[in-house]
């Protein structure tokens, strides 16, 4: 048996590109060979990434349209266990055999949005106005509420009036630099989901 | 974990208890099925209901939800009284031998100390007797009447088989069976481990029962052993990762102790938490305590960290109050938060008692939702009928959703249940103009410290102070700020054996945690992270699966915190001469001149096994605690409480005591109590859980899965059915104090009903996947029954025991 990877072997047997090449995995080019449709998976390229739903964090690959390459726009058609991954062997447990469906969810946000004080709706926004909006309101709450001192005459820096939430989800380095900003910030009122 | 998923497979006995693997974690629970295929081990599942996990064990036998404490205080009591311990281990590695202050109690359900009026204990008599020197008192004999040993067989002898049939309902037989079997893995060649998940962190008592756990790994000998440990299965992929970067007021990443108002100088807040040896000899690692927090003040506030200001000090916020998610809410609903901002979160339904959440959401100025899906937290204020009444016009809470992309469009590391982190790779862009978190949260800070540039505001400096090192200021890159937290030398760090030897040059990255400064030549984000990136580069990248020794440790796939180290407390798996208690399953040992072997040795390389420098080296005294003087708000050791709404109204361990009924030390906030019920109006126990198909209230967002389960149910059993004339497939309302919600009902044998204190007690079961946004069929919240009281010491919502009614609807 040659030694080929995973790969390899779909672009081999796709492609139909060789006989001989056939010939080495041990069964005959002519099937192959009529096939008129490639494997969609031959086209992808393959990234490994982890399941994000429950802690076993099952090794997954996502197969995507494209090559990654600047003037192409990658879309995630497929996704199964990494077979190399210690822990999950290539295996994946009903929740994550639905990944797909998640990452191309109905409900996935697309634009940044305001639903104004009041009012019954959502109104699209730009990054910039977000971003502008909610900036000074931090601002204008922080500076409206920060304290310096306590009753004692310590000195405390804290500001409380503005809750955070931080999620389980989300990688090591998005909860290290959101709590490096909020202690910045002199921020103390933050929790997270992994509390619950 | 103290172990890791593929560990699981090195065990004799395996205890499913407080969770459900083989649906809530199916891909890890193979390592279960792997053990009972290889090794013949046994696995053991004792929960309310008779789950998937169950249908696969040796031995299933049921409990009522709330009352583990006393099935696994009874399990201590039947191990001491029938001498299945692991005698020599329990003498040299545990604190068995300490002697304990002789006004130490425990009467008529209260431990010495306990202020009603503040609902908390004063531990001053929980503390160990010292000598002149400092150092904790030991009578190795083990016979003096305040050691640990003999006060923990006086607390634990009250739970006799009788009483622990008596509180948990589990039936007397079915309980020695359970004990017979856990005993056996007194011997040194057998060991056990346990899988936890919520099903024990979700109540009032959830640390104390993971710590009844502990003191019986510990009894058995099997913590720090191949196969063994206390293994705690986590929820999201990188909730382990979120919990060491530490996103909770009390703690800066790495778990270091947040300051506090009573800190008021650098130097007192380092001494306090800067702890003193307790036996000669200890490693006593906590001793390298202003190194971390010197390391992490240098990555925060870069070169305004210095040794003359305190490296910072006084930038940072003092914490005056708890913050916890509970706590938050709390304040929400005095009116005492303006804004609000939640990042990936769904509070509205996570967070217990819905119908207080949305008053408190109502009270903001404004609230930002930064999440990949359209979550209900976000339309808290919109009309979605009977599973969301609310009227916008009267809601002036100005609302952001900000689109955040997934983690299969973003580069990072998570870190798994086994503390191994693992770097992801992006697959593609996200949908629309989504950005990622790093990218949401370095645009919002750096507007945020270009408006305290241009305009001032209050107290700038830390945020204009704040090191932001990053190419792109306003993008900072997942590599950038991993290589932040793994830490690196801001000046050359010398061996301190060998000064002239320079173990890193500035600039370069540290190799581990052994490298930090306290002086300020180091810097590292999260010292237990220190050395995920080190001059080798990523090693969290690394994905070699190759296990030599069969044991499964995979030491060089990903990186495990701390150091690379795959079962914690390694040490404890050798005997004190450093031979392992089992060959055949060995993970380090004593070669004669250093320890080494199948792990990265969690104790001093070259510290001889005649030094007696014991294992549990984070603890000053060096050994693990069966009793704990510190650090558990609720008491040293664990006794059974019920829980806050209980079918019982009393305690059966002490009947005559009201203060003793549920957890003394649990916090209550005014008018939290009144909405409580009784059994007398809500009989029935309810128990909220998960489904195989579902995670949370995500995947109900995911065709696929919404199509497997696409309708909110509740179960009950058979009989109770029969009593409330209820019919499978029907519609039944569940009421509790809080709120109600209307579902079909599933009528199963799998949830049988136990006979509890002389009563009977019907358990409702409530799964918790559905909401009013999705690609199922819109649910109730579940929260909407759910109390709002969390576990005195982590505080983490009462979601497994709870009061409810059900009728037919």
């Amino acid at each position: 048996m040659i030694d080929v990877t995973r790969r390899q072997f779909l672009k081999i047997t796709a492609a139909g590109l060789g006989g001989s090449s056939l010939a080495l995995l041990g069964f005959s080019p002519e099937p192959a060979l009529a096939e008129i449709r490639n494997y969609k998976l031959a086209r992808t390229t393959e990234t490994r990434n982890t399941c994000p739903y429950c802690s076993v964090s099952c090794g997954v690959l996502l197969y995507s349209l494209g090559d990654r390459s600047k003037n192409t726009k990658a879309e995630i058609i497929h996704i199964e266990g990494d077979p190399d991954n210690p822990v999950n062997r290539g295996t994946l447990c009903p929740k994550g055999a639905g990944l797909l469906d998640m990452i191309h969810s109905a409900d996935r946000l697309k634009y940044p949005e305001v639903r104004e004080s009041g009012a019954n709706g959502w109104k699209r926004l730009t990054w910039d106005e977000a971003f502008d909006r909610i900036a000074q309101h931090l601002k204008a709450d922080r500076d409206a509420h920060f304290i310096k001192t306590n009753a004692e005459g310590v000195t405390v820096n804290r500001w409380n009036t503005t809750g955070f939430l931080a999620s389980s989800a989300a990688s090591n380095e998005v909860g290290y630099l959101t709590h490096k900003v909020l202690r910045g910030l002199g921020n103390i009122a933050l929790d997270t989901q992994a509390r619950i | 974990m103290t172990n890791h998923w593929v560990d699981i497979k090195n065990a004799d006995l395996i205890l499913v208890m407080g969770g459900n693997a083989a649906e809530a974690h199916p891909c890890g629970f193979k390592w279960v099925m792997e053990a009972k295929a290889n090794r013949k081990a046994k696995l053991v599942v004792v929960d309310p209901r008779f789950t998937r996990s169950a249908a696969v064990a040796d031995f299933y036998t049921p409990i009522r939800p709330g009352a583990d404490i006393a099935f696994l205080g009874g399990v201590i009591n039947y191990l001491l009284a029938n001498d299945k311990i692991h005698h020599a281990y329990v003498k040299a590695f545990t604190n068995a031998a300490f002697l304990i202050n002789e006004n130490f109690s425990f009467a008529d359900g209260l431990f010495s100390g306990y202020d009603a009026a503040k609902r908390k204990y004063d531990p001053a008599t929980w503390q160990y007797q010292l000598d002149a020197q400092g150092f904790a008192k030991v009578d190795d004999t083990l016979q003096d009447p305040q050691c640990v040993f003999q006060v923990m067989k006086r607390h634990y002898a009250r739970y006799t088989p009788e009483v622990v049939s008596q509180v948990t309902g589990t039936p007397r037989a079915d309980f020695l069976k359970v004990c017979e079997l856990i005993a056996d893995t007194s011997a040194p060649d057998r060991v056990m481990t346990i899988c936890y998940a919520l099903g024990w962190t979700q109540h009032t008592v959830g640390s104390q029962n993971i710590r009844t756990m502990a003191m019986i790994q510990l009894l058995l000998g099997n913590m720090g052993r191949a196969g063994g440990g206390v293994n705690a299965l986590r929820g999201h992929a990188n909730v382990q990762g979120i919990t060491d970067q530490c996103l909770y007021s009390e703690v800066l990443p790495g778990y270091l102790g947040a300051p506090t108002d009573a800190d008021k100088t650098r130097d007192e807040y380092l001494a306090k938490r800067t702890p003193k040896p307790l036996r000669p000899n200890q490693m006593n690692y906590g001793q390298n305590f202003p190194k971390w927090f010197a390391s992490l003040m240098t990555a925060w506030y870069g070169s305004a960290a210095t040794a003359d200001n305190g490296f910072g000090y006084d930038w940072l916020p003092k914490k005056d109050a708890a913050y916890d998610v509970l706590a938050l809410f709390e304040r929400m609903h005095q009116g005492q938060l303006n804004g609000f901002v939640c990042q990936g979160f769904n509070p509205l339904a996570s967070a217990p008692h819905k119908a207080k959440i949305d008053v408190a959401l109502a009270k903001l100025k404004f609230l930002v939702v930064i999440d990949p899906l359209a979550t209900e937290t976000a339309e808290f204020w919109k009309s979605h009928g009977e599973f969301n009444p609310a009227d916008p016009a009267k809601i002036q809470t100005e609302v952001f959703r900000l689109p955040a992309t997934c983690f299969a469009e973003q580069d990072g590391s998570f870190t798994n249940s086994s503390r191994v982190i693992q770097w992801h790779w992006k697959g593609a862009d996200g949908p629309g103009d989504s950005l990622s978190d790093l990218d949401i949260i370095g645009a919002l800070f750096t507007r945020l410290r270009a408006l305290y540039a241009e305009e001032g505001g209050a107290f700038p400096e830390p945020v204009l102070g704040l090191s932001w090192p990053y190419r792109i200021a306003a993008q900072p890159s997942p590599e950038e700020v991993a290589m932040e937290i793994s830490g690196r030398a801001l000046a050359d760090v010398a061996d301190p054996k060998d000064p002239t030897k320079i173990l890193a040059k500035a600039g370069e990255q540290l190799a581990g945690f052994a490298q930090l400064r306290d002086d300020g030549a180091t810097a590292a984000g999260n010292w237990i992270y220190c050395g995920m990136w080190s001059q080798a580069g990523n090693l969290t990248a690394r994905r070699d699966p190759s296990d030599p020794t069969g044991l499964g440790q995979s030491l060089n796939w990903g990186f495990a915190w701390p150091a690379n180290r795959r079962i914690l407390y390694n040490r404890a798996s050798c005997d004190l001469s450093g031979k392992p208690w089992d060959a055949s399953r060995a993970v380090i040992k004593w070669d004669g001149a250093k320890w080494g072997g199948n792990d990265v040795p969690d104790m001093r390389p070259d510290a001889k096994p005649e030094e007696a420098v014991m294992p549990f080296i984070m603890n000053p005294e060096g050994v693990a605690r069966l009793f704990a003087f510190e650090r558990m708000l609720d008491g040293p050791m664990p006794e059974h409480y019920e829980p806050f709404e209980t079918p019982l109204g009393v305690n059966p361990l002490h009947p005559d005591n009201p203060q003793a009924v549920s957890n003394p030390a649990a916090r209550v906030y005014p008018g939290d109590l009144e909405a409580l019920g009784k059994a007398a109006e809500f009989p029935y126990v309810a128990t909220t859980y998960r489904l195989v198909e579902h995670f949370h209230f995500w995947t109900k967002h995911s065709l696929l899965n919404a199509i497997t389960q696409p309708q909110q149910f509740v179960e009950i059993g058979e009989e109770l059915a029969r009593e409330k004339g209820i019919v499978n497939g029907g519609r039944v309302r569940v009421r509790s104090k809080r709120g109600e919600m209307v579902a079909v009902v599933v009528v199963t044998k799998r949830i049988r009903n136990l006979s509890v204190n002389g009563r009977k007690v019907h358990t409702v079961g409530v799964p918790i996947h559905w909401g009013f946004r999705g690609a199922t069929r819109p649910g109730y919240m579940v929260n909407v029954l759910t109390p709002f009281i969390g576990d005195a010491n982590s505080q983490t919502p009462e979601f497994k025991a709870f009061l409810v009614n059900i009728e037919k609807a």
